[in-house]
């Protein structure tokens, strides 16, 4: 471990002191015992939203999309809005476990597992409006280069951009998906020898692939760990700024423009800790886990939203003071009518959600209410979806001729689908921490040692 | 085959670490420790050397990004050029992202699979545990049993020393 420099205390990240089998406990309890109220409230508002989503989807599939608000201008709107505002929060799920792992941030330890199960079922919402927008998704395989090919054109483009997203949304969720299952693994082990019924058992026992303990496995799963880690870095960064590359290699006034990969990127990890902080407030709420997922945690989550709500901002200025400065007729129409045009209340709404919301994260006594966080939290994700509305419609309607020009209002279909979305999502996490170990049990063990082994060190060298 | 051994519980990972490198110290031969989380410092203690499943990453990985070039470069120019807004056949630049992606695909998920190969994980797999609670909070470290007497005596004395809840005799799989 590394040496913090004297009288610097590494914060401790799990309140008290629990004993290895207290943190057990501790965490299989809700999945042992029976949830509280608001898990069956928050429960059937989810279900009935995911009923909404099959009852809209079957009907956008046998009517075709032109249930949706979607015109000649506007041939993008909710759906691809709705896409990207998924894959966007899955990011923060992959930031967390494997780019604070990289940095050996330990705070992580108490969220990582949460926050990775987020990423997969979020892109799972995300997959869904590409799949919907074909209109007929029983042919989705088309996007794939397969042989032999008997549809349309031989191969696909791989030129395209899309089609660049087909593999890097693909290879993301494959790659989330092993990293969230390897992970789980020793805690399943955990479970299987703790568990009182024989199906129980039986199920841990096939999906903890009989693991024992055994340290000559722990030294290479660690090895693994690192490697995922160290691969899905990249792999975070390159997904969303292929999906800017949707956008930003097209010719559209207010897409075409080089600052997107990273600008995209930031957003992302932006909107993801929002909706972790989100769901994280109400996990530790429902499931009384306020030991493990401590204040401190939310402290240092809110910090990274400051952060990355910095760079978004800065992101909004750059874009409007290049569309200035570029002398761009087209570039400079499309951030005038950005702010002033028929959309202006999502632009007002965005900057206020973006830009202003996050800097009351300056406050200690904000980044430490619960209220406030979870409140904020909420705005970060309503700011971040009308970002990408805004960037997507906003280019749309008014691109180079007067004579194409339109507006796009959304249906009740386009509402329907976006909150059969987050009933899709919801209902996956409730479950998952109902019947899953939410926190990542081995390594908060990790984490309670160290911070015991600390404080004898401490109480040694003031001893000294 | 199977291999007599000398089992000890520790309910401290402190005591776990020092009876372990007492023990490579005094050249008994430690043939697992057990633990509910991966223990710093117990890869040296062990005497573990340093796995190879990065180089299965490097290769997997070298392997996807020449699938995903051969791919692409044979579809779009070799099977079926396609003019698409007039740009050359052979698009390279375009294609790095997809040869990413595969590069990753293939690498991450060779590097899982080597890894369930070599400590032959799998599912369904009946779990072999040396004594309860190692995957709750009880950290046992497992000697391969001394054959003369003396050194077993020593051995367990050992194992005592540093703190051991229990020493148990048992057999394990070599």
């Amino acid at each position: 471990m590394d040496k913090l420099p004297d009288g610097v205390m590494e914060p401790r990240w799990i309140a008290g002191a629990p004993t290895l089998k207290q943190v057990t406990d501790d965490i299989a309890r809700p999945m042992e015992g029976k949830p509280g109220k608001l898990w069956y409230a928050l429960f059937a508002v989810a279900v009935l939203c995911l009923i909404d989503l099959l009852v809209m989807a079957t009907w956008l599939i046998a009517n075709g999309i032109g249930v949706w608000g979607l015109n000649n201008s506007v041939g993008w709107a909710f759906d691809i809005t709705n896409f990207v505002f998924w894959i966007g929060i899955g990011h923060a799920g992959t930031l967390i476990s494997a780019i604070l792992l990289l940095f050996r941030q330990k705070w992580r330890t108490s969220i990582n597992r949460s926050a990775e199960a987020m990423t997969i079922f979020a892109v799972m919402c995300a997959g869904l409006f590409p799949l919907l927008h074909m209109g007929r998704p029983w042919d989705a395989f088309f996007i794939f280069p397969y042989a032999p090919n008997q549809h349309g054109p031989l191969w696909v483009n791989f030129r395209s951009p899309l089609v660049w997203d087909v593999f890097a949304i693909s290879t993301y969720f494959t790659i989330s998906l092993v990293f969230w299952f390897l992970g789980l693994i020793p805690d399943l082990a955990t479970l299987r020898d703790r568990a009182t019924t024989k199906i129980k058992k039986w199920v841990l026992g096939v999906f903890s692939f009989g693991w024992n303990g055994s340290h000559r496995t722990w030294a290479r799963y660690e090895v693994v760990s690192l490697v995922l880690a160290g691969l899905a870095t990249p792999l975070v960064l390159s997904v969303h700024s292929i999906v800017s590359m949707d956008f930003a290699t097209s010719l559209v006034p207010g897409w075409h423009t080089t600052i997107f990969p990273p600008y995209f990127v930031a957003g992302a990890i932006y909107s993801g800790f929002g909706m972790v902080l989100t769901l994280l407030i109400l996990t530790r709420q429902s499931m009384n886990l306020q030991r493990y997922i401590t204040i401190k945690h939310l402290d240092a989550m809110a910090k990274v939203l400051l952060l990355t709500g910095s760079i978004v901002s800065y992101a909004y200025a750059t874009e409007f003071f290049a569309a200035w400065y570029g002398g761009n007729l087209y570039e400079k129409y499309h951030f005038i009518n950005r702010a002033t045009g028929p959309y202006a209340f999502g632009f007002y709404l965005m900057v206020l959600c973006n830009v202003l919301a996050p800097q009351l994260f300056w406050w200690k006594r904000i980044r430490t209410s619960v209220g406030a966080l979870f409140v904020v939290s909420i705005l970060v994700n309503i700011g971040m979806w009308f970002e990408r509305f805004i960037i997507i419609v906003v280019g749309l309607h008014r691109s180079f001729l007067p004579s194409s020009w339109g507006m796009f209002y959304p249906t009740l279909i386009d509402f329907g689908i976006l909150i059969g979305s987050f009933g899709l999502f919801f209902t996956l996490f409730l479950l998952f921490i109902r019947f899953m170990p939410m926190i990542a049990i081995w390594e908060v063990k990790g984490v309670v040692t160290d911070q015991a082994g600390h404080a004898g060190d401490a109480g040694a060298s003031h001893a000294g | 085959m199977r291999a007599k051994v000398l089992v000890a519980t520790y309910p401290q990972v402190d005591d776990l670490l020092r009876a372990v490198r007492q023990a490579r110290r005094e050249t008994f031969r430690v043939y697992d420790v057990f633990a509910p989380f991966p223990v710093h410092g117990l890869d040296d203690a062990m005497g573990i050397r340093h796995t190879r499943l990065p180089k299965i990453t490097l290769i997997a990985g070298l392997t996807g990004l020449a699938c995903a070039l051969l791919l692409q470069f044979y579809t779009n120019v070799l099977d079926w050029p396609l003019n698409v807004g007039g740009k050359p056949d052979n698009t390279t630049l375009a294609f790095i992202p997809i040869s990413f992606e595969l590069t990753v695909l293939f690498g991450g998920l060779a590097t899982v699979a080597a890894f369930f190969l070599r400590t032959k994980l799998y599912p369904g797999k009946q779990a072999w545990l040396v004594t309860p609670g190692v995957t709750d909070d009880v950290f046992a470290l497992v000697l391969r049993k001394p054959s003369d007497e003396e050194s077993e005596r020593r051995a367990r004395a050992l194992l005592t020393e540093h703190g051991a809840a229990s020493v148990t005799e048992s057999e394990a799989d070599l």
